[in-house]
């Protein structure tokens, strides 16, 4: 009898150590099982993601998980949002926690390769930049020697500032904290004499500030800071639907579709756009999803471009001009491979 | 109808039986043998399993693990440090000062709360209406506001401060600014060592000085003023040395160079604010403990005090306090211990410490989480488990000698 006892609980024990827990292989499954997509984004930061009163997210980067929740769920407001800060994002993704993260995230070596995760493309170039206040009196990041700056903790740029007064031999001291209003809070206090952070960032910090006129962004861009969303490595599936959902975005404005005639280019529009949109072709199957996925994207979401001067151009506070995030034909760097 | 056992009948009834066949698995000597083999046997198992699991599972979904990073550069700046330290230094060195920054505002946290517990912990036994009323009012605020509030409430109190080049100044020696405190440091110059001996000198002197006065109380029962003579040898000696080396020190002052206050001492607000806080906070919980432990000691002590002629102050220092630390101490104990945790509290402002700059900053750069996590909690657990050895050395000094 006793004996028997230990048996079964040697063999539960066995069963225990054989049993391998593994994360769910297939985020697309459970994404459409549970008919919503899990997106990270920021804990608010105006033009990329951030609520207003209603309790709505918009944004650069909530427009990436509207267009995959388009492509995939058919729906762009099937989306379930989870504020992060920098330093929780990349343990939100890799715990499956979140689907997608899509949270102005430096695209860096190291954290494509030692984190387990891929990125999926760049929706924005950006740049590190510096914003002082205009009673220092400071006209060129050169003169910063010996000042306070206010960083976000677990950011890229805590490192290119670093790099960049060790290369010009001037000394800083750095006061980091969790989230961006907390940086915003420091330096209008005056804990810190400059801010750095993205330069999109900085003008979306400067919006928020006071006294928004009483604060300079200096003219030095000291990295390459491209932002784009992110996924965890080995679900190429996933990967290539998060991909592809931006490329068909910028591939969009290229070839001239847009929310507006999209209804209208489906049918009647040129071969490339068919394409796009789904009446030619069969670019929807190859990634697992309906063939009218991109159209779903562009008619919910808008193109690149609508995407853009909605939440950081012209149509929005911001003003940032389109520079370097321009389709490569019109002077930026913006060039989605071929659809076909 | 019970007859009494003689003890040899006992022992032969549970004696095992040697003539019947006793099964192996039927001993209880060896019965106890197997499960404890087994529990050992599946505990390894278990704590293997999971470690080997956890290890398959980063490796397939590609995360990096070991500890070779530690001696790769850090690459960031960190606010303050106790240690000379450059962007370029390692991991290593930022998980040093890290502890470092931690053990430092524990210490703060722990001598400031001590005192503010024993002072209010006594007070609230004041016949002073007001003093007990001041008391009670300290302990009920400060015990009932989460830390994290009060933490962030003195350090926006901080930011409120004017900026450096408007500090408050008092006399062009003290500053004090958003960007923290600043006061003049005293740098000895060469010769300063006879003062520090000195100083050194007069120390060592107090300590002998007290063995013998209470040798000779003990003796004679001739009080020696002894507080008097200790302040005036710890004053004298170090002063006379001073003058006969010609003031062998300098000050070094604070100046406003640039952006930020140069030379002399500076503390940043980060620490002042998560200083006072964890101070305050604890202090309440101490004074509680204190008023507990005072109360433990029945009146009947400090009656018998005042029927042998002590004064009311000789009262509480030489019989109810004493008695009462053995009621103190452990709660202590477990106050300093929720301290050194509160203090992963300074990542809502930003202070440097481990949990901040090691398992917030260094965590988001390398990506290792599961290593920095253990290391973070394996130094919180070494802190406690040194606090712990400590207290439990003075609670046996303090315990009820029974004989």
């Amino acid at each position: 009898m006793k004996i028997k006892n230990i048996a079964m609980t040697l063999a539960a024990a066995g069963l225990v150590f054989s049993a391998q827990a593994s994360i769910a292989a297939s985020t697309l499954e459970s994404v459409k099982k549970n008919g919503v997509v899990s997106c990270g984004v920021s804990t608010g930061l105006a033009g990329f993601s951030q609520k207003d009163e209603k309790g709505q997210w918009s944004g650069l980067d909530v427009d990436v998980c509207r267009g995959v929740a388009a492509a995939v769920l058919g729906d762009a407001s099937k989306v379930q949002y989870k504020p992060l800060t920098a330093k929780e994002r990349f343990t939100a993704l890799q715990s499956g926690e979140i689907d997608i993260l899509s949270r102005n995230t430096t695209w860096t070596h190291t954290r494509d390769t030692s984190l387990g995760l891929n990125f999926a493309g760049v929706i924005y170039y950006d740049g590190a930049g510096f914003m002082v206040s205009k009673k220092l009196g400071v006209k060129s990041a050169t003169e910063l020697d010996g000042a306070n700056a206010c960083i976000q903790a677990g950011t890229s740029t805590e490192l290119a500032i670093s790099d960049y007064f060790r290369e010009n031999k001037m000394k800083y001291k750095a006061i980091t904290f969790d989230t961006s209003d907390q940086t915003r809070a420091g330096f209008e206090s005056g804990r810190c004499d400059f801010l750095v952070s993205d330069q999109s960032q900085l003008y979306a910090l400067r919006i928020g500030l006071k006294d928004p006129a009483g604060a300079l962004v200096l003219p030095e861009v000291i990295s390459k800071e491209p932002l784009g969303p992110v996924v965890r490595q080995n679900d190429d599936e996933w990967f290539n639907i998060v991909k592809w959902v931006v490329n068909a975005s910028i591939e969009g404005e290229y070839q001239g579709v847009t929310s507006a005639n999209a209804d209208d280019l489906k049918d009647k529009g040129k071969p490339g756009q068919k394409r796009l949109l789904g009446t030619e072709g069969d670019l929807g199957e190859k990634l697992g999803l309906s063939s009218d996925w991109a159209y779903q994207v562009i008619k919910q979401v808008g193109n690149y471009s609508e995407s853009f001067e909605r939440n950081v151009g012209q149509a929005s506070p911001l003003k940032i001009s389109r520079g370097l995030n321009a389709q490569w034909n019109k002077g930026g760097i913006l060039y989605s491979p071929a659809m076909r | 109808m019970f007859s009494k056992k003689t003890t040899e009948q006992i022992k032969l009834e549970t004696r095992p039986n040697s003539a019947g066949a006793t099964a192996f698995y039927n001993n209880p000597k060896h019965r106890g043998w197997i499960y404890q083999t087994a529990l050992f046997v599946f505990l390894i198992g278990f704590f293997y399993s999971i470690i080997s699991n956890t290890l398959d599972n980063m490796s397939a979904q590609g995360i990096k693990s070991g500890f070779s990073f530690l001696n790769t550069s850090a690459g960031f700046d960190v606010l303050m440090s106790l240690i000379p330290f450059e962007t370029t230094d390692s991991y290593t060195q930022i998980f040093i000062i890290g502890i470092l920054n931690t053990i430092l505002v524990s210490v703060i946290g722990i001598i400031f709360s001590t005192i503010l517990g024993f002072i209010f912990g006594i007070a609230y036994f004041s016949r002073n209406w007001l003093i007990k009323q001041i008391a009670i009012v300290y302990v009920e605020i400060f015990r009932n506001i989460p830390v994290i509030l009060q933490v962030i409430f003195w350090y926006t109190v901080f930011n409120a401060l004017p900026i450096a080049r408007e500090s408050l100044n008092l006399g062009d020696t003290i500053f004090l600014n958003v960007t923290g405190l600043y006061f003049p440091m005293l740098v000895g110059e060469s010769g300063s060592g006879f003062v520090y001996s000195a100083a050194a000198v007069a120390i060592v002197s107090v300590f002998i000085l007290k063995r013998w006065a209470k040798k000779r109380q003990d003796l004679t029962g001739e009080q020696f003023p002894v507080l008097w003579a200790s302040l005036g040898i710890l004053a004298g000696l170090p002063l006379l040395a001073l003058l006969v080396s010609g003031i062998p020190f300098h000050l070094d002052y604070p100046a406003l160079k640039g952006f930020n206050f140069r030379g002399g001492v500076s503390v940043i607000p980060e620490l002042i604010s998560l200083a006072i806080a964890l101070s305050v906070y604890t202090g309440a919980f101490i004074a509680e403990a204190v008023r507990a432990g005072i109360q433990s000691v029945p009146k009947g002590q400090t009656e018998a005090a005042r029927s042998i002629g002590l004064k009311e102050s000789k009262i509480m220092s030489l019989i109810v306090v004493p008695q009462s630390m053995r009621v103190i101490t452990p709660m202590l104990n477990s106050e300093y211990q929720s301290l050194v945790k509160n203090t992963t509290i300074a990542t809502a402002i930003g202070y440097p410490e481990l949990f901040t700059v090691f398992a917030g900053s260094a965590l988001n750069q390398v990506g290792q989480a599961i290593e920095i996590m253990f290391m973070t909690l394996a130094i919180y657990f070494i802190i406690n488990m040194v606090i712990s050895v400590l207290m439990n050395h003075f609670n046996k000094r303090t315990e009820l000698s029974t004989r």
